[in-house]
Formats: C-alpha cells, structure tokens, sequence
C-alpha cells in the first residue's frame, strides 16, 4: 500500500499537499487541470522531487529519502524513455541491471518480456527503427523485467493518436492484471481513466485528494474539474 | 528548481579543474615572483600593449563584420558544395598557423599572386608585414570561425518560428528584427569576445608577419626576452601584463557567453520563405571561400614538389609532431570529460571557470613559468616535448569544453531521470549514457586536440635547442633559412598530417550516430 502522509510537495513557488492512500493492485488515475501538480506528484513518488514536509510510505516502509532507484517504482515519461544509442534488447536489460550485463539465464527473461509486448525476434533493432508505439512496447518490457511493484506512468502515450494510445493502455492494462502491481497514470482524457481504472486521483487547488471511483468522479465532478472536463 | 539528485558525481570533475588550476596559477605565480626583478616597463613594452590591443580590435571587428553576411548567406541557401564549405570554414581553427602564413605569403605578399596582378595594372605590390599583414592573417583564420559560430546562432532559431514569421507575412527587415537581430544580439558580443581573447594571445603571427618595434606583440616580445636577451625577469614582467590582458578579455567572454534554456526545435533544414537577394548572398559565399581557398591551394601547388624530397629532419620533426599531438589529445580528454559531466550535473561555476583559465592564460606564459619551475631540477629543453603536450591540452581546454559541455548538459537534462529510476549511477552512467551520448562532440573535440596540438608554434619554440624540433617549428626554421621548397613540401605534410587526424577524430566520432 502507498500512503502520502501529510506531504508537502514545493516545485517553485507552487505547493501541492497530499494525505492519501493508494491501495495494493489498484488501477489510479491522476486526473486534474493542467499545470495543478499531477507531474509534480508523480515526481516526488518517484524521488526525482524532494518532499518539503509529510512522508511517503510503501507497505509501512519509509521511502522519503530513498533515491529514485532504490525504490519499488517504474515510471515511464513523457519522452526519453529509451536510450537511442542502445538496443530493444539492451534497453530492457538496463531494467535488470543498470550497467546492462545480463546472464545467460536473464537474456532469456529479457526476450521473454519482449515477447509478451509482441516485439518478438525486434531485440537488435534500435530506437529509431521501431515505431512510436513499438518504442513504447519496448519501455513497457524494461517495466516487466524490473519487476517494481508501483507503475508510474505520465502520459508515455499521449504523442500516439487516440487508436494506438487506446491499445497500449490496454496492453498495460493486461500485462498487470493478475499481478500484484498498482498504476498510477496521468490522464488528461477522461476516456482513458474509465478504459483502465476503477479509482482517481483528483489534483485541484493544490490539493492531491484521496481515491475515489473513477465513474463517480467523472459522472459527479467538483467545480475545479467540471471546469477542465467542459 | 527543488535540488534534483543526479546520476554522476561531479567531484572527479572538480579534481580535474583542480589539477589545471594548478598548473596554470602554479606557472603564474612563478612568473609573478620573478618579475619582481624585472624592472621597469620600457618604452617598447607599452609599444607591444599598444599593438596588440589595436590588432586584436581591429582582427575582430572586421572579421565578425564579414562573418554576418556570409553566415546569413549560408543559413538561407541551399547549394551544390555547402556541406563542403561549412566543413571548409571549420579548417582554419585547426589549420596550422604557420602553413596558412605560407599560403597568405604567396597569395598576398610581395612577390604573391596578387602583387603580380597589380604589377601588370603598373600598380605597387602590397606590403604584407606589419599591422595589415597580422590582421589579414586574423582575419583569415577567425572570419571562418566568427562564421560558423553566427551560422550556428541562425540555425539555433527553430525552424517553427521562421514559419510562424512566414505566416505573419514578415519580410526583410520585419524578419531580421524579429528573429535575427535578437540573435545576433546574444551571439556577436560573445563572437567578437572570443576572436579578441584569440588574437590577444597570438604569437606565430606575430613572429612571421609582425616583429620589428611596431608590430609586436606581448606574446612576442616575450619569446624575444627568452631567447634574444635571456632575461628572465624581463619574460615574466611581460607575462604578468599578458596575463592581466587576457584575464580581462576572458572575464569578458565568460560575461557575454551567459547560457540560455536551449529551446527546442525539430532538427530539419531551415527553410525560409522572405526572399532576400540571391545575388548578394553569392558574393559573400563566393568571397569568402576565395579568400580561404586561394592561400590554401597555393601552399598544396607549391608543396607537392617539395613533399618528393623532404629532408630526413622533417620526417623526423613528423614523427614527433604525431606523438606529441597523441599524448595532447589524451591528456585533454582526460581533463576535459570529467569536467564537462561536473558542469552538467549542477552550477559548478569553479569549474567552468578553470576551463576558460585556458584562454586567460597564454601559452608563452605557462611556458615561462614552467621553464622558471623546472630549471632548478631538469634541462628545460630534455621535457620540451612532455611540455608541449601538457600545454597545448590546456590550451585546447577552453574550446573543448564548449564543445563537450551543451552535450553533456542535454544528456544529462534528457536522461538523467530515466538512469536514475534504473539505478544508473557514477561510472555506469558516465561509460553506457553520457559517453555513447557524446560521442560526436568528443570525436570534434578529439579532433581539435589533435590538429591544435599537430600544428602548434609556441611554447615549442621556447623549449626546444637545435637539436629537436616538432613539424611547424622545423618548417619556421627553413622558411628562416629560405628554404622554400622544403618548407613548403613540409608544410603540405603538416596539412595532411592535422587535417587528416582531424577528420579521422571528427568522423570517426559521427560514425553511425543515432539521434
């Protein structure tokens, strides 16, 4: 379970405050104006942020001062997911280990987890010779192998038209069901959060507010949201 | 910003910086401390200051003043040979000096092409020692280099905001306030900075085409205290001057070279749609490769007879010009990388401060120190060549980490997230990221070091007896003793030899780059 315990997060002169839980095996959207601090959240679960104040805990485990990969999270950006000077194949391996030197035995892993994105047999080929989308699969693969138990996803498909987004979240949504992993992901369409969430996350005012179901938020939404959603 | 933790550590960085600090405040204060003993300044020392304000003002005035046509020019067309031309202007930076006086002697000199042209019409030959002869040779190696920096600042404006100015219907004027003017405004201060702090620091040209009491300069003078009078105290009072002058002229680069966020802007070939005229755009494209191209093709004419049959001591003067570029070209990397990481990782100001310590300080300077430093222990001219090496690194510095450090930054900027939530950290990060990811800029650095080292006239002629010699030094030596054939075969070998290695570095660092 993540739990954001009274934290206070400051990017600049603007402050977000967040006291939520977000239970095991849940499916988050993190829904908001633009500009209200979603990226800033994500930042600081991730710990490219420092908090100011409150802490952050994973199963009671204190995280705050955790660098970022030290933590029990996998985010994916909205760009720069991969490294264009190394292959599918080498990127996924970075997920095991950071200096890429796989065994024999995670090799196979590696191809394993490319399989289950339908890349199968693209291992050798570089960034720029895949697709947008196939770029994506290949991020979501290193995501598999680095077996992280919380998913942070910040719009990594938002350059992909509406029909491949639609696909690759749907693909996320089968590559963790079954498994014990919580999503968290920014979205800015409605659309997406009812296709794979069941709770959201509402950030307005400065405010990360608690869980709650993603179609009641969506079918009864507060001033500060009705006034995005149009 | 909220501080952000980062994937490398800057201290190898800072140990860096430290080490050319050093070298470099080490060399100075030796200086310092001798020219206590130095006397007064004579009348022909404040000629020297005199002279060389004046021909490094004029030398950068008049070539960043071309260098605006011919960038514009360049930015806005697309013709047959403008790759070639561009590569062409980056070849002056790394074209030995003493080659390019060879060519610039037989273009312009008295018994050159032009003189000849004149003599037909009845007119005088043009005289080209003195004030004239070092600015036209200033000209020629940094009007190319003021051109590539604006050329760059032209296609630093993304190609978006010359088609929104397209839209707008804006046009000549209305376009070069809009999206030019803003730019040159924050490239020329920083363009005219650095050709002054190059030319302030100018010794080979000086030595060939200047001398005599009304066209020296410090650096020049200071080499005359060395080896003409011997007197130490004397070299050190002038470097102490030089050093204040170059300070100075670096404080104000730095101040001028202040980094903006880079804004993005998708990498394809600008395309414009305001008009401009074709005809003026073809002369400044046209003059300036005559201007570059001519002097070089006659050295290459004149030195192809004379390569047949080089003197065994140009080979030899070959051999250890290759070895002592080598050994440059590492040393520099060595410092260079890890400083660039340190600048990218936080404001290390300390650093990026050392790294301009390099155009602060001239080489004649550290030279003099160094000779004053080593005296007491070793024959100053049995390390002539370790010298060199370490000098010309430091001297490559500056430049390589402006290469090296826009690179490292956007690597950093792009990347570091993404090594961080992978555990990518230290030497990790710094072998599979940020080299890979720099590979380019470090193959032009590389290249840099190398043909800077290759063709460099300087603290060598300090150090060195009769005895050895590196190439350029070994060409001076028979342009002195009117050998002109050899020194011109030596001087196409010199060109092939630091043109070549720079192509090789330069190319090799581009070869299948992935974007």
């Amino acid at each position: 379970m993540l739990r954001l315990d009274e934290c206070v997060i400051a990017n600049g002169d603007f402050v977000l405050r967040a006291n939520l839980e977000v239970a095991d095996a849940s499916c988050v959207a993190i829904i908001g104006p633009s500009g209200a601090g979603k990226s800033t959240l994500l930042e600081a679960i991730a710990g490219f942020r420092n908090v100011k104040g409150g802490r952050i805990f994973w199963d009671g485990e204190d995280l705050t001062k955790r660098p970022p990969g030290k933590r029990p999270v996998a985010s994916l950006f909205q760009d720069n997911n991969l490294f264009p000077h190394l292959s599918a194949e080498q990127n996924v391996s970075l997920g095991i280990r950071p200096n890429g030197r796989v065994s024999k035995d995670e090799r196979a892993l590696v191809a394993s987890a490319l399989g289950r994105v339908g890349l199968l047999g693209m291992g050798t080929r570089k960034p720029f010779e895949l697709s947008g989308g196939q770029q994506s699969r290949v991020a979501l693969a290193r995501v598999l192998v680095q077996q992280r138990d919380l998913l942070l996803l910040d719009e990594p498909f938002a350059a992909l038209g509406p029909a491949l987004k639609a696909e690759m979240l749907d693909l996320v949504a089968q590559l963790i069901s079954g498994t014990n992993k919580t999503l968290l992901m920014i979205s800015h369409d409605p659309q997406d959060a009812r296709r794979i969430t069941n709770k959201s996350i509402l950030v307005a005012d400065g405010i990360a507010h608690p869980p709650e179901p993603t179609e009641h938020l969506l079918n009864n939404p507060p001033t500060s949201l009705r006034d995005y959603l149009g | 910003m909220a501080e952000r933790a980062q994937p490398i550590s800057p201290l190898p960085g800072v140990g860096a910086a430290t080490l050319v600090a050093a070298l470099v405040l080490g060399t100075l204060a030796a200086v310092a401390l001798r020219a206590d003993s130095g006397g007064m300044f004579a009348f022909s020392d404040w000629a020297a200051l005199r002279f060389t304000l004046t021909q490094a003002v004029l030398s950068s005035v008049i070539s960043a003043g071309l260098a605006i046509p011919t960038a514009r020019a360049l930015a806005r067309r697309r013709f047959f040979g403008r790759q070639v031309l561009i590569a062409l202007l980056g070849a002056p930076f790394v074209l030995p000096v003493i080659v390019a006086i060879l060519g610039i002697l037989q273009v312009f000199g008295r018994a050159g092409w032009i003189s000849e042209a004149l003599g037909f019409f009845g007119l005088p030959a043009i005289r080209v020692y003195g004030l004239h002869g070092v600015v036209l040779a200033h000209v020629f190696f940094n009007l190319p280099l003021a051109t590539r920096l604006l050329l760059q600042g032209w296609q630093e404006i993304p190609a978006e905001q010359f088609r929104l100015a397209a839209q707008l219907n804006c046009k000549g004027m209305a376009m070069f306030r809009l999206l030019e003017w803003p730019m040159l405004k924050r490239v020329l201060p920083s363009v005219l900075a650095v050709v002054f702090a190059i030319c302030l620091t100018s010794f080979a040209v000086a030595l060939t085409l200047g001398g005599g009491p009304r066209a020296t300069t410090i650096e020049l003078a200071i080499y005359q205290a060395f080896t003409y009078d011997f007197n130490l105290g004397r070299a050190a009072l002038l470097s102490t001057v030089q050093l204040a002058l170059t300070a100075a002229a670096a404080l104000v680069a730095l101040r001028f070279t202040r980094k903006e966020g880079f804004r993005t802007g998708l990498d394809r070939a600008i395309r414009r749609w305001d008009g401009g005229s074709p005809a003026i755009d073809t002369f400044w494209i046209s003059a300036t490769a005559a201007f570059l191209l001519l002097p070089l093709s006659s050295v290459v004419i004149s030195g192809v007879v004379g390569l047949l049959e080089l003197p065994t001591q140009v080979f030899k003067a070959a051999v250890i010009s290759v070895a002592v570029a080598v050994a440059s070209t590492s040393i520099l990397l060595f410092l260079a990388l890890p400083m660039a990481a340190a600048v990218a990782v936080g404001r290390h100001s300390f650093v990026e401060l050392i790294g301009i310590l390099g155009l602060a300080a001239s080489p004649l300077v550290i030279g003099t120190g160094l000779f004053i430093l080593i005296r007491p222990f070793v024959n100053p001219t049995a390390v002539a060549l370790p010298v060199t090496a370490l000098v010309n690194a430091v001297m490559a510095l500056p430049f390589a980490l402006r290469i090296l450090v826009p690179a490292a930054q956007e690597t950093v900027t792009r990347y570091s997230r993404l090594a961080l939530s992978l555990d990518m950290k230290g030497h990790v990060f710094f072998a599979s990221v940020l080299l890979p990811r720099m590979r380019a800029q470090i193959g032009f650095a590389a290249g840099l070091a190398m043909a800077l080292s290759m063709g460099d006239l300087g603290v060598i002629a300090l150090f060195a007896d009769a005895q050895v010699a590196t190439l350029p030094l070994q060409i001076y030596r028979l342009m002195g003793a009117y050998q002109i054939q050899a020194a011109a075969g030596g001087a196409l070998l010199l060109l092939m030899l630091s043109m070549g290695s720079f192509w090789v570095l330069d190319r090799g660092g581009r070869w299948h780059v992935e974007t």
